[in-house]
């Protein structure tokens, strides 16, 4: 029983980790859409607001697979 | 000028609100320590009533802020009392002293029948609350018939018996109901209000709540539901869109107001359940022959990959939805949990020594200003997702074939 416990609270423990990698996922990710809507942007000046509004669309959406990551690490240190 | 310095003032005085109130907590956990070493004599006299006022004092740290001895601060339970749905609205105040707004509680079971109640007839302090004639237990903010919870320890022949004899339909107004409902009396008034004007004022500018709304309404009518589904069909779609649209800003964006007891509407999984059901259901019943032809059969796609595409096509179309519900809740109970813990941190440095916790105010503060603007912005930006994602939904649903 002493190794279930301390095999759970190491468990909770990588739950925390799970949720790092999220969030470098997340960066990762926007970050790249980020560099290239500002490139885009450099080349056309004309097309900044449409390049914007499909960032922050393409934003959105991958911040939502990033942040599924972080509620099952959540998930998982509460339950 | 100075309308700005005023404006920026009172931010910046409604946000150290919870540097202050935080204090006060830190105080009170040391305070009720001392208080409990002098009842304990008492309690030896006299049992019955100081027994409740032991409790009164634990109940005083108990929205999770402390353990038997009372030492540490546990930021889990307060974050995830803050981000969980109610039975009531609690305003401020711990224990005794709390200011909460009590909500009418609707239950059905075999065993009772319908029993309708205000929230504020379960009494008693600490994690479990009983109604006063014994009919319900409340533990940890769940209700229950008086009496299934002993049955827990009973093995598996009396478990079926139990499980349908407590079996308990819950239809109370809690407060993430009470707060939906809220939001749809605010939205059929001020569209009732738009439309009546757009009626009596034919071809004028518009003045006032409709030139507020305006805006926002052709924005999604132009730049959501006309691009995805094109201008003959968006019409039949729009009431849908601009529903959705607005329902879920109002909700995200009482979520964030302070001090009115925490709304977490939209970050209830259930409610956005039902809005992504409903955004699958009007697809599927939408969805013309092209559609179904093309999820079944993709063109252009050679016919021995077919065995993997299929079951990936027909997957997703019940994923998306399911992508959708999470999205949206994420975002906003992720935004409300960074709060809350920026919050939990100024209590965590409190409790060791008054400046730490002054000191780590002043900055966590700052951390709260800054995650509010982002707050606003995923706001907007998560019901303009949904909402655009609904439409290319219906888009695909209805598109004419384009060989």
């Amino acid at each position: 029983m002493e190794l279930l416990t301390i095999l759970l609270e190491i468990g909770q423990g990588l739950a925390g980790l799970g949720a790092g990698a999220a969030a470098i996922g997340a960066g990762l990710g926007v970050g790249r859409i980020g560099g290239s809507a500002l490139e885009a942007m450099a080349r056309q000046p004309e097309m900044a607001g449409d390049l914007r509004t499909n960032m922050i669309i393409a934003a959105a959406l991958v911040e939502g697979v990033a942040l599924f990551g972080a509620i099952i690490c959540l998930l998982v240190a509460l339950g | 000028m100075t309308e700005r310095f005023t404006f920026l003032f009172l931010m910046f005085g409604l946000c150290a609100a919870p540097v202050l109130t935080a204090q006060h907590h830190g105080t009170e956990a040391s305070e009720a320590h001392e208080h409990e070493d002098l009842l304990d004599d008492d309690v030896e006299l006299q049992g019955g009533e100081n027994h409740l006022h032991n409790h009164g004092h634990d109940h005083g740290d108990h929205h999770g802020d402390d353990h038997e001895d009372g030492a540490m601060f546990d930021p889990s339970p307060f974050i995830i009392h803050h981000v969980a749905d109610a039975y009531d609205i609690h305003l401020w105040g711990e224990g005794d002293g709390a200011v909460h707004i009590p909500l009418p509680v609707i239950l059905y079971s075999k065993k009772h029948g319908l029993d309708v109640f205000m929230s504020s007839a379960f009494e008693g302090h600490g994690d479990t609350k009983k109604t006063a004639d014994g009919k319900y237990v409340m533990s940890h903010g769940h209700i229950v018939i008086a009496g299934s919870q002993d049955h827990h320890h009973d093995h598996n022949h009396s478990h079926d018996h139990a499980h349908e004899e407590f079996e308990l339909y819950d239809f109370s107004i809690t407060k993430s109901v009470f707060g939906m409902l809220l939001i749809m009396t605010v939205l059929i008034v001020m569209f009732g209000r738009v439309a009546t004007s757009y009626r009596t004022n034919p071809g004028q500018a518009p003045k006032g709540l409709t030139n507020f709304l305006e805006p926002l309404v052709i924005f999604v009518r132009d730049d959501i539901a006309v691009p995805s589904l094109g201008e003959h069909k968006a019409e039949k779609f729009l009431p849908f869109l601009l529903t959705l649209f607005f329902f879920i800003l109002f909700a995200n964006l009482l979520g964030l107001i302070p001090f009115i007891g925490g709304f977490n509407i939209t970050g209830t999984v259930g409610i956005t359940f039902v809005m992504a059901a409903l955004v699958f259901l009007r697809t599927t019943l939408n969805g013309n022959k092209d559609y179904w032809g093309h999820l079944f059969w993709p063109p252009g796609v050679p016919v021995f990959v077919m065995p993997i595409i299929i079951p990936i096509e027909v997957i997703g179309m019940f994923l998306k939805p399911i992508v959708l519900m999470i999205r949206l809740t994420a975002n906003i109970t992720a935004g409300h949990i960074i709060i809350l813990s920026f919050v939990s941190l100024i209590l965590i440095f409190g409790e060791t020594s008054a400046v730490a916790g002054y000191g780590v105010g002043v900055f966590s503060t700052a951390f709260m200003i800054f995650m509010y603007c982002i707050e606003l912005l995923v706001a907007f930006l998560q019901a303009f997702i949904f909402t655009l994602l609904a439409a290319i939904y219906f888009g695909e649903a209805t598109q004419e074939a384009h060989h």
